[in-house]
């Protein structure tokens, strides 16, 4: 794993030098360009392009995961035990959606910009968190839900200190599922006017520069594939003592 | 064991259906609301109408009094069968309902005017559509009854498209103008999302099957790929024009077999690299899968290690693999929609036009066959899976 | 004293337990046996109210179980499980406070007892204490979760099945030292198996159960000389009664003086070991010691066949 590290450090470190000195990489983007098109992006600069497209991602996820919780704990409460059938199908279907008809559908509601693009996110986010917390939620082995009842644990206390922390790796992993999904579809977003790191790449096919087209593909791409790796090793840090020997 | 204690920590609730009150709301709210939006262009504001406004008469008042009568009676705790069919019935009236209107509504000959549903509609939908599904997840289908379902429902939208009943919406509009090239699209979009579905079975599958017992590699391919998912799709799409562009100037033959920068082959590319990770990880899930014992009783008894695979370790591994399949399937005909922003084609022409001319028709127009397809493959290889996968426990 | 009153559990019109009454003694550990769906389980669980009886009482020290919060009941009373229940995310020292720490007991006092505990189950505290349930050994694991049970000094505890997940060999050392800290601790003890062995090993008293039903409720003895009902004699094994008779008399009680050959046996054994050991060495006679390897007497033969049969 020692090389893993290195190429973790190495790919923060290119990214952020990357973001701050764009031009430094101009020779390598170069060779993509025709008839002296620029090489590198400036129509906004890729650092405030990557931190809006970051806090829409950020926003829209953190919504997400509280709503998406919340409503698993809800459905699967004594109070709330009704909706639970229907809530799983709403989930398992809800998925097939493909994440950009969401994105276009919103825009109708509330017209082009960062909103629809934020609304998308949130919509399309719920259902991978709340599909993993029901799922972490009602799959604690009965011997420790047992347990839990039978030491005296209150239903809120047997929520906080049992179901909640032994379904958190599976609701981290559905996070990071809701969190790389957002990322893909912020990008997209940038077709409807949000402000993110699509934007380089629609301008790149619009003008056929494939240099910016590129740029935005590997900014984004590290951007993915650094969160995905990051809340993956936060989900084992937590799983790791839940092996049941 | 006897588990829980449900008959008394569960609340008393009575006959009363605490999903059927919230639909019942929905259904009261929608009733209130627009339930259609004239225009008599594409351009100009809309004037909304009411239910009882676009249906005038006695099919209005019908109307409204059926589907008063199907809210309140969701309210009432009854049988799921009894439920899905009112929920169903509703639907299909709102359905010939929103038709007729439509119809109603357009001065004779027109083919400027616009009418699309409206929020009252929407909501109605909602309202009957959260009852059908309800009362769907509690009936607990057979894989095969659900595919009938699916199968009904398909029907029933063919026989109302066919019949001309929505003709006058807008959406439909929007396709008679362009008939020719939805079905071209729709022809783009299944090639691309199958035709890489199939690639990457005919690599992934036995990709699977060589690196599985080859622990290095495998961590290796299985890391690899992942990064690759993890990239995302308008990256993917975009960094492999570049490439492409270079082989199709610099590779003889190749600008000629259809590669290009732009075009369908990143497309296609990409989509096949997307598809190849689930494929080749529910490989190795399977493989694993198989019982030690039975690996074991197969070489005791002779099996070659070609045999092995073909009558003991891929029959194990099936509904694995179908699973993999149902997933790429799904996951690709959403991303396809993507395809078109690097000229690739598929439905997502229509959603891209339709956004970049504020068009919701037009967005509609891609996104809802999209929706229908991937749900529907979704429906028809959940059934397969648990088909084969219930074959095996018996 | 634990007083269970014509207590019944229906669940949809299907009776489950059947108007069973029984008393349990301070400091004795009952044994509830009976096969699967036999209604012992929901027995145990209606002592502290994991279920709810439909007709009867339970009481406890004279307090009506009904009158406490069912989970402030809990907290006073200790349960066990098959599969001992620990939580895997907490460590082996949070898993024993889990109790403590609900009841708001303080660090300090909670730190003292969870060493304690450990101690008493032989468990090395700095070695354990911070250990996660999936780094223990089947065995290890169900003696945390004993402990985690008594952790709050309950003064009574109720298991299920408790040694039902475990190896033999690991059963039976576990059998013996559950009898050993309930001798200690004084601790009441309700304990649900189907295993007659384990029954008449560790109870001084039976409770056998069978469709909802309690046939019998008596020492291990009587029950194995004079069973209620033909059930009873099926649970018992009709071939092995005269062994268990044997199993339930401790040499100690039957050492006479005399010299005897051979490698003695522990005075503390039972007359069964000792007519296994005379069998199968062909001695008459096995000599005797005590706990510090003195030699009290020898048992005899003639003693072990004589006690085997159930009159005087």
């Amino acid at each position: 794993m020692k090389l893993g590290l290195v190429f973790r450090i190495g790919t923060i470190m290119l990214l952020a030098v990357f973001l701050l000195q764009p031009d430094w990489f101009a020779f390598v983007f170069a060779p993509m360009t025709k008839n002296g098109q620029p090489a590198i992006y400036v129509q906004n600069s890729l650092l405030s392009l990557t931190i809006s497209h970051l806090l829409i991602v950020f926003a829209a996820t953190l919504a997400a995961s509280a709503v998406a919780i919340g409503l698993a704990i809800a459905v699967t409460r004594p109070i709330g035990r009704e909706f639970l059938p229907l809530s799983r199908t709403i989930a398992n279907a809800g998925q097939t959606f493909p994440p950009v008809a969401v994105l276009a559908l919103a825009v109708p509601v509330l017209g082009f910009g960062t909103e629809p693009t934020l609304l998308a996110l949130f919509l399309y986010g719920l259902l991978p968190i709340f599909e993993n917390a029901l799922t972490g939620l009602t799959t604690v082995p009965p011997q420790v839900e047992e347990a839990a009842r039978g030491m005296g644990m209150t239903d809120r206390e047997r929520l906080w200190q049992v179901e909640l922390p032994l379904a958190l790796p599976l609701i981290l992993a559905g996070v990071r599922i809701s969190a790389v999904i957002a990322i893909a579809t912020a990008a997209i977003g940038s077709t409807v006017a949000a402000s993110t790191l699509g934007e380089a790449i629609i301008a790149g096919l619009i003008n056929s520069n494939l240099a910016f087209v590129a740029q935005g593909a590997l900014v984004i791409s590290a951007l993915a594939i650094l969160i995905h790796d990051g809340i993956g090793a936060l989900e084992r840090r937590v799983g790791r003592h839940l092996i049941q020997g | 064991m006897p588990t829980l204690d449900t008959p008394l920590t569960r609340p008393f609730t009575g006959p009363i259906d605490r999903l059927g009150v919230l639909v019942a709301a929905l259904v009261a709210v929608g009733l209130f609301s627009p339930f259609a939006l004239f225009r008599a262009n594409r351009i100009v504001p809309g004037t909304a109408q009411t239910l009882l406004e676009a249906l005038p008469g006695v099919g209005g008042l019908l109307a409204v009094a059926l589907l008063s009568v199907a809210g309140l009676t969701a309210v009432i705790r009854t049988r799921a069968s009894f439920r899905l069919m009112i929920g169903l019935g509703a639907l299909l009236l709102l359905a010939v309902a929103i038709g007729m209107g439509a119809n109603g509504l357009t001065p004779p000959g027109d083919k400027v005017s616009r009418i699309a549903p409206a929020m009252g509609f929407w909501l109605l939908v909602l309202g009957f559509g959260l009852l059908a599904t309800d009362s769907v997840s509690r009936l607990r289908l057979s894989p095969l009854g659900r595919v009938g379902l699916l199968v009904a429902v398909a029907a029933a939208m063919a026989l109302i498209l066919a019949s001309g009943l929505w003709s006058s919406l807008s959406v439909l509009r929007e396709y008679a103008n362009r008939a020719d090239s939805f079905w071209r699209e729709a022809g783009t979009h299944v090639a691309l999302a199958v035709g890489s579905l199939v690639a990457a079975v005919i690599i992934g599958l036995p990709l699977g099957i060589f690196i599985h017992p080859r622990r290095r590699i495998r961590g290796w391919v299985s890391r690899g790929l992942t990064v690759i998912q993890t990239v995302p799709s308008i990256a993917l799409f975009g960094l492999l024009i570049a490439p492409l562009a270079w082989v199709a100037a610099n590779v003889p033959g190749a600008a000629a077999i259809g590669l290009a920068g732009i075009g369908a082959a990143p497309a296609l590319l990409a989509l096949f690299v997307y598809s190849l990770m689930p494929v080749v990880s529910n490989t190795l899930v399977g493989l694993d899968g198989v019982p030690a014992a039975s690996n074991e009783a197969a070489r005791g008894m002779g099996m070659t290690d070609g045999q092995r695979l073909v009558q003991v370790q891929l029959p194990l591994a099936l509904p694995s693999i179908l699973t993999a399949i149902r997933i790429v399937l799904v996951q690709n005909i959403g991303l396809a929609t993507i395809a078109a922003l690097i000229g690739g084609g598929g439905f997502g022409v229509f959603v891209f036009q339709g956004v970049g001319q504020t068009a919701m028709d037009l967005v509609l127009l891609g996104a809802v066959p999209t929706v229908a397809l991937a749900f529907s493959a979704a429906v028809i290889l959940d059934a397969v899976v648990e088909l084969v996968s219930r074959k095996d426990q018996r | 004293m634990i007083e269970i009153e014509h207590l019944s559990k229906t669940y949809d019109g299907r009776t489950v337990v059947d108007d069973v009454s029984m008393r349990i003694a301070d400091g004795e550990l009952v044994v509830v046996v009976g096969t699967s769906g036999s209604g012992k389980t929901t027995l145990l669980r209606m002592i502290n109210r994991l279920v709810e009886p439909s007709a009867g009482k339970v009481s406890i020290d004279g307090v009506d179980c009904r009158a406490i919060a069912p989970h402030l009941l809990r907290r006073q009373i200790g349960y066990a499980i098959q599969g001992h229940g620990l939580f895997p995310h907490r460590t082996v020292s949070q898993n024993i406070a889990t109790v403590p720490g609900l009841l708001g007991w303080d660090k300090a006092k909670i730190s003292a007892r969870v060493d304690e505990l450990l101690s008493l189950f032989q468990l090395d505290p700095a070695e354990f204490r911070d250990r996660y349930p999936g780094q223990l050994s089947g065995g290890q694991q169900q003696r945390i979760g004993v402990a985690r049970a008594l952790a709050a000094a309950p003064k009574l505890l109720l298991m299920d099945e408790p040694f039902g997940a475990l190896d033999p060999i690991i059963r039976a050392r576990a059998q013996l030292d559950l009898r050993d800290i309930q001798r200690r601790l004084g601790t009441t003890i309700v304990l649900v198996t189907h295993d007659m062995n384990e029954a008449i090993l560790l109870g001084d008293r039976i409770a056998v159960m069978d469709q909802a039903r309690l046939l019998q409720y008596d020492t291990p003895r009587k029950i194995v000389v004079s069973p209620a009902t033909a059930f009873v004699g099926e649970l018992l094994g009709s071939g092995e009664r005269p062994f268990r008779l044997l199993a339930l008399q401790p040499v100690r009680d039957f050492v006479e003086p005399g010299m005897a050959e051979g490698q003695p046996i522990d005075a503390n054994s039972s007359l069964r070991d000792a007519l296994e050991e005379a069998l199968w060495s062909g001695r008459k006679a096995v000599p005797v010691r005590d706990a510090s390897g003195a030699l009290l007497g020898r048992v005899t033969l003639e003693t072990a066949i004589r006690q085997a049969a159930p009159q005087r």
